[in-house]
């Protein structure tokens, strides 16, 4: 499905300082009986933002009206591990996030991000702290992720840190492109392949 | 210079390489199911594109599927338009469907190595993490996210960069009730969940070489859950015993041609590795894990670890804790447990009944356990029932069900309950993951076995000495 393109995005950040979150967190199977793509938004997080009757849990940084409209959420290490599904990547576009930034991310989830138009930018331990810091300090703190020249700044003080991406995907997430475009584009050289191989 | 395993079949399936980007990735085989591939339908729809390969994609019906009365409608709604959905569009695009019912169904990383489809030396994806279960023939096999599972089906290739590689040497004699899920819970506890994160991991040592095909698709089905995208293992005279004859396996010349192909799938003894990793075979006890992910698992014999030591940093440790109503320091040996679940990808297999049964035989399920006993697939219940193992089931009180991924994700009915806790021998214990509030412990077979029998979390040794 098509995203929006990515350029530079300044917004104030969820807080989620918590280790190994799971896919199974961000979005729990039982909302993945879904066709299409419906209601991820609202089932983003679904057990920790709700209690089991329904109500909103207060306390839970997603849902802390301080924190309302950001594009950004900074997670705790290993964000994204365990199941591979792009449910849980969607719902966090669906949410309005358009990056996630950790200190580390598991893989399939980064990838499955990358295809549906949300970067992970990943930094180091002490800056995703320093990050995590000051956003529960101040929820007004702004950060600024620009991928065209890869780096995220913390805007009050200036503090910045590159991340990598290559050139590749940066590419197709400026111009809102996919890597069903790519492929099809060589189509004929797939099918000579595909000749070669024994089974 | 010299290629490991892992090298040759990843290089073989490169159609190009990016500049400064991924591989264009060529798959082999593709497994769909009906949870991630109903939107990749949708996508190849809206972009006018077409299923390029039909006869390398296979669909079966498992991770919404009931696990009693399959022969009724099913009854949950949403579940029905999804199972009708891989139905339709199986159909529609001439895809090979193995739907509820069908003497071939069954879990779909339990069904593609028992039907054949699984080959050393081919490439495998499916949008389900577990995918890695395949690498137990010498095959590439991981999980993709929904939009890759789009570009199989329309283009036959992913977009991945190669990963790096990471050898898991294990050595030594295993102990007594000691068995692949051990093993590969063990590697866990020490490398933790994020500890491969970046590799692909090739499983190496007497351990793997003597472990049975069942045991090491145990084994790669776990890569997962150290971070690794899959893991491997060479294959050798056993791989090709198991395949030999299977439905979808190549015959007569072919498989002669094919078994050319094979025999050349083993590292080479100078290859280099981007990390290497020993254990002993012999420091290995039957595991349990206390925590809501993999890694935090320890001998079922000992004390769950201190905050301070925890590898995540103590605040998500006893958050962890918190929800699993443990302390710190306390045995897990004793537990009152409300619920045993034998099944899934990880252990859904025939030896996974006989080793249950080994335990059970002769003795009488606990009162206060629920317990679920769901094979990986249709195939194996008529193996169950062929050497007899129903009957040592229904006679120690428990009852088997119809196959399918039943409480390993809890989409289905067949959910654990808020609270309870469940010794399971499937391959997650996150939060919920069993159901809302559901507590897992996983394990082994074995200790699953001895935990129901006992009704409180049980050493298996102690049941097989006597
Ligand atoms: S049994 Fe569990 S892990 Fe395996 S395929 Fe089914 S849901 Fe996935």
């Amino acid at each position: 499905m098509a995203y929006d393109k990515f350029n530079v995005v300044t917004s104030t950040a969820y807080p989620l300082p918590i280790e190994n979150v799971d896919t199974d967190q961000i979005i729990p199977a039982r909302f993945l009986k879904a066709t299409a793509r419906v209601d991820f938004d609202k089932n983003f997080f679904r057990d920790w933002r709700y209690h089991p009757d329904g109500t909103p849990k207060a306390d839970f940084p997603l849902n802390k009206e301080v924190y309302k409209g950001s594009k950004i959420l900074v997670g705790g290490r290993n964000f994204g591990s365990g199941s591979s599904r792009e449910h849980a990547a969607w719902s966090v576009y669906d949410f309005g996030l358009r990056c996630v930034i950790s200190s580390a991310f598991a893989d399939i989830f980064k990838g499955n991000c990358l295809n549906v138009g949300v970067l992970p930018v990943q930094v180091t331990g002490v800056f995703a702290d320093k990050l995590l810091d000051a956003i529960m300090a101040d929820p007004k703190t702004e950060i600024k992720v620009d991928l065209p020249n890869q780096t995220v700044t913390l805007v009050a003080t200036g503090e910045s840190q590159p991340f990598d991406i290559n050139s590749y995907k940066k590419d197709n997430m400026l111009n809102g492109f996919d890597d069903i475009d790519y492929l099809k584009n060589i189509e004929n050289e797939i099918a000579a392949f595909a000749e070669t191989r024994p089974f | 210079m010299a290629k490991t395993l892992f090298d040759k079949v990843w290089d073989s399936h490169v159609v190009r390489s990016v500049k400064d980007g991924p591989d264009v990735f060529f798959i082999d085989r593709h497994f769909i199911h009906e949870v991630t591939s109903p939107v990749a339908f949708l996508g190849i729809e809206s972009r006018g594109n077409t299923v390029v390969y039909p006869e390398r994609t296979f669909a079966t019906a498992d991770h919404n599927t009931p696990t009693i009365n399959q022969h009724l409608p099913v009854a949950d709604p949403l579940s029905a338009n999804q199972l009708n959905a891989l139905e339709n569009n199986a159909k529609k695009h001439g895809i090979s469907h193995w739907g509820l019912g069908d003497k071939n169904n069954g879990i779909v990383h339990v069904v593609g190595p028992e039907n054949g489809i699984t080959l050393p030396g081919a490439t495998i994806v499916c949008g389900d993490s577990h995918t890695s279960t395949h690498g137990a023939f010498g095959a590439i096999a991981f999980g993709i996210g929904t939009s890759e599972v789009e570009m199989v089906l329309s283009t036959q290739c992913i977009m991945q960069p190669k990963p790096k590689s990471l050898r898991i040497n294990v050595n030594g004699t295993l102990g007594l009730g000691v068995t692949p899920k051990d093993v590969a819970l063990y590697i866990i506890s020490k490398l933790s969940t994020s500890g491969a994160t970046g590799y692909f991991a090739e499983y190496a040592g007497n351990v793997f070489t003597e472990m049975s095909m069942e045991g090491r698709m145990t084994v790669c089905n776990l890569s997962i859950e150290m971070g690794a995208r899959g893991g491997m293992i060479a294959p050798d005279e056993k791989t090709y015993e198991y395949l030999k004859g299977r439905s979808q396996t190549p015959k007569g010349a072919a498989w002669d041609k094919a078994m050319k192909y094979w025999e050349t799938l083993y590292t080479e003894e100078d290859a280099a590795f981007d990390a290497e990793i020993n254990f002993d075979a012999a420091a290995i006890e039957p595991m349990i894990t206390y925590g809501t992910n993999p890694g935090m698992g320890m001998g079922v014999t000992q004390s769950i670890p201190t905050a301070a030591n925890a590898e995540g940093g103590a605040a998500t440790y006893k958050k962890s804790l918190g929800y699993m109503s443990f302390n710190e320091g306390e045995a897990m040996i004793g537990k009152p447990i409300d619920f045993v679940f034998l099944g899934s990808c990880t252990n859904g297999r025939i030896e996974d009944f006989r080793a249950f049964c080994s335990i059970v035989a002769g003795r009488q399920k606990a009162d206060n356990v629920t317990a679920w006993l769901v094979p990986g697939s249709h195939k194996v219940v008529d193996q169950i029932k062929a050497e007899g193992l129903d009957k040592i089931i229904e006679s120690a009180g428990f009852v088997l069900r119809e196959p399918g991924c039943s409480a390993c994700l809890a989409m289905n009915d067949d959910k654990i309950p808020a609270g309870k806790l469940s010794v399971s021998t499937s391959n997650r214990n996150f939060e919920g993951r069993q159901g809302p509030g559901s507590r897992t412990l996983l394990a082994s077979p074995l200790v699953a076995a001895a935990s129901a029998v006992e009704g409180v979390v049980t050493d298996p040794r102690t049941l097989l000495a006597s």
